[in-house]
């Protein structure tokens, strides 16, 4: 066989130059992509030349880790995600668990700053961090380790729900972690440094990785679409503003106080029989048109769902038990801040033939309190969603996540200091 | 004119701040000279982890002064004995570690790092675990005896290949870049098994 010759070679690029250049200005120059630019890299310049970012401005930028509040949540939405949970070591008492939370505040706060952690191996790898942020969180396992009697009433695990078919190896956990950024490469190094770190204290017991689009693909801002291509997300409270607060921010006087709570499920998505499914009976199950996302009663995104109205058959425009309908506080009473990643890891080889996906969602939730918030929605989810024909959950974890700390002071130092 | 005096009222303030300095300045040196220590900072301080034995200490020693100063020795609660250690090619080509002559000097406006595979502190005969995240403290004397206490942290660390915990007897231990010839004397610490 010929080795294929790189698209990147200079020589080769010009040498077939007229052709290329005929390629493009025969009107596809849209489709062509990366690669064709590549290849003209050593021809005269064109005017569809894609220039090359000069500035790699989005690298150094940083986010703050000392805070009133954990960085991550309130933050605008980077494009990646990796989640880790860990079990702590039988060993581990509440000492352990705090020298463990001095070292990885001391950890994330020198990487999130674009700075190498303390003995950090590999120290050219924390720079250009790219809106890195790790936040810290604890399961009711470690609240069994710091001082049972502070455990939130809320923290354990979810209610069985009957479309759940739960996981053991994406579900649970002593402590989460859950690092972001618009950056694979800090993200992989924070993670690994964060797991050394963490290494005599406890064990990993799952990951999770998830991805949205890439940074300066999109606006910032613009509502993701999950792999079902629905727009995913609308209804979020707004970063920054009093709404934000109430929905997601604890309050009170104990330790958890500027802290939150995290649900994260893991959700499959049956993307083979979506495929099934036309345009209209895809809105009927979301509620909201696939172009825009706006609700089948409304034309912009952000429009109030009305679910009063009534079509021309006398039927509901908004289907009873359409997701939006179900989900909505209108019904529920409550009210959660997702933060949302997709995840595709490729269907087993060989396995089915038909199947060609193994994709879904990391569902992720913030709110003040579980049992008030969250557990309402999901019930009445559980109960009657036609997306439940599409979705199974197959992991689930819920998480107290401490506020946040100042300079020289630890996260959870509340709780365990 | 405005200008002028509100100049001259800023210069006088100024004369008066000089003058306070040189007072504060004048009474410094003539009762307790500025030390080694006060013109010394350490940041990142770490310790390597350790059940028992030996293990090192790292850090970045900043020296603020005009003068270079000298290190002379550091003691810890964490261990019965402490050295200052270099890590140098020996006459045959291989890496050793041994006891700096005549301390750690820090040169003046400078910097000197305490890092694996270099200069370091060489804590031995631990007897108590030194676990990750314990705060150690350790202080450096300086050859004017003023002395700094510097907390570290400690952290596990697999860098560098070093194994400062040699177990029982010298015997087999592997000093970092030196395993292929482990001179005990370069060592100096027969005291420590």
């Amino acid at each position: 066989m010929t080795p294929t010759r790189p698209v990147g070679d200079n020589a080769a690029a010009r040498g077939r130059g007229a052709t290329r250049r005929g390629f493009l200005f025969g009107g596809a120059a849209a489709g062509v992509g990366v690669a064709a630019g590549v290849a003209l890299a050593g021809t005269p310049a064109l005017a569809a030349d894609p220039k090359p970012d000069s500035t790699g401005v989005n690298g150094s930028r940083t986010v703050a880790f000392h805070g009133t509040h954990q960085a991550g949540i309130e933050t605008p939405v980077a494009s990646y995600v990796t989640y880790l949970a860990l079990d702590l070591h039988r060993e581990v008492d509440a000492d352990g668990l705090r020298r463990l939370m001095k070292l990885w505040s001391d950890d994330a706060a020198r990487l999130t700053a674009g700075t190498p952690a303390l003995a950090d191996t590999e120290p050219h790898l924390a720079e250009d961090p790219a809106g890195l942020t790790v936040t810290f969180g604890f399961g009711p396992g470690a609240l069994d380790r710091a001082a049972t009697s502070k455990r939130p009433s809320w923290l354990r695990p979810l209610p069985a729900y009957d479309i759940d078919k739960l996981e053991e190896r994406w579900s649970g956990g002593d402590l989460i972690v859950v690092v972001s950024a618009d950056d694979q490469v800090p993200m992989a190094h924070a993670t690994r440094m964060i797991l050394k770190d963490g290494r005599g204290f406890a064990s990993l017991r799952w990951r999770q990785d998830g991805f949205r689009r890439a940074y300066g693909s999109q606006p910032g801002g613009t509502t993701m679409r999950n792999l079902f291509d629905q727009v995913d997300g609308t209804a979020n409270p707004r970063l920054g503003t009093p709404d934000f607060d109430t929905v997601v921010w604890a309050t009170g006087d104990d330790w958890m106080a500027g802290g939150t709570s995290l649900v994260l499920r893991r959700i499959e998505i049956a993307i083979e029989t979506w495929d099934e499914v036309d345009t209209v009976g895809r809105e009927n199950a979301i509620g909201r048109t696939v172009t825009t996302g706006a609700p089948l009663t409304g034309t912009a995104e952000t429009d109030e769902p009305d679910f009063e109205a009534i079509g021309p058959h006398g039927f509901p425009v908004i289907s009873d038990v359409s997701h939006v309908r179900r989900a909505h506080h209108h019904f529920t009473g409550a009210r959660i801040f997702r933060r949302g990643y997709n995840y595709d890891l490729g269907p087993t080889p060989g396995a089915d033939d038909s199947v060609v996906s193994n994709t879904g969602l990391l569902f992720a939730s913030y709110q003040a309190d579980v049992d008030a918030q969250y557990v309402p929605i999901q019930e009445a989810l559980a109960k009657a969603d036609l997306m439940n024909v599409w979705t199974t959950p197959i992991g689930s974890a819920v998480f107290a996540i401490p506020p946040g700390c100042a300079e020289g002071e630890y996260v959870g130092q509340g709780l365990l200091g | 004119m405005t200008f002028t005096t509100l100049r001259t009222t800023r210069l006088s303030r100024l004369a008066v701040l000089a003058a306070v300095s040189t007072v504060a300045l004048a009474a410094c040196s003539s009762t307790s000279a500025s030390t080694a220590a006060d013109s010394t900072t350490v940041t990142d301080p770490w310790v390597k982890t350790v059940d028992e034995g030996m293990t090192a200490a790292f850090g970045v020693i900043t020296n603020t002064s005009g003068e270079d100063i000298t290190i002379v020795s550091a003691t810890t609660d964490a261990a019965p004995t402490v050295e200052l250690h270099e890590t140098a090619m020996g006459d045959d080509g291989a890496m050793s570690m041994s006891p700096i002559d005549g301390g750690f000097v820090v040169p003046a406006g400078g910097s000197l790092t305490l890092e694996p595979g270099s200069f370091h502190i060489m804590l031995m005969g631990v007897t108590e675990p030194i676990r990750a995240g314990d705060d150690v403290n350790v202080t450096l004397t300086f050859s004017d005896d003023s002395t700094l206490d510097v907390t570290a942290t400690a952290k596990d660390f697999t860098g560098a290949n070093e194994d400062y915990d040699g177990g029982d007897t010298m015997d087999g231990m592997d000093m970092g870049h030196d395993s292929t010839s482990p001179s005990a004397d370069s060592m100096n610490m027969e005291g420590d098994s």
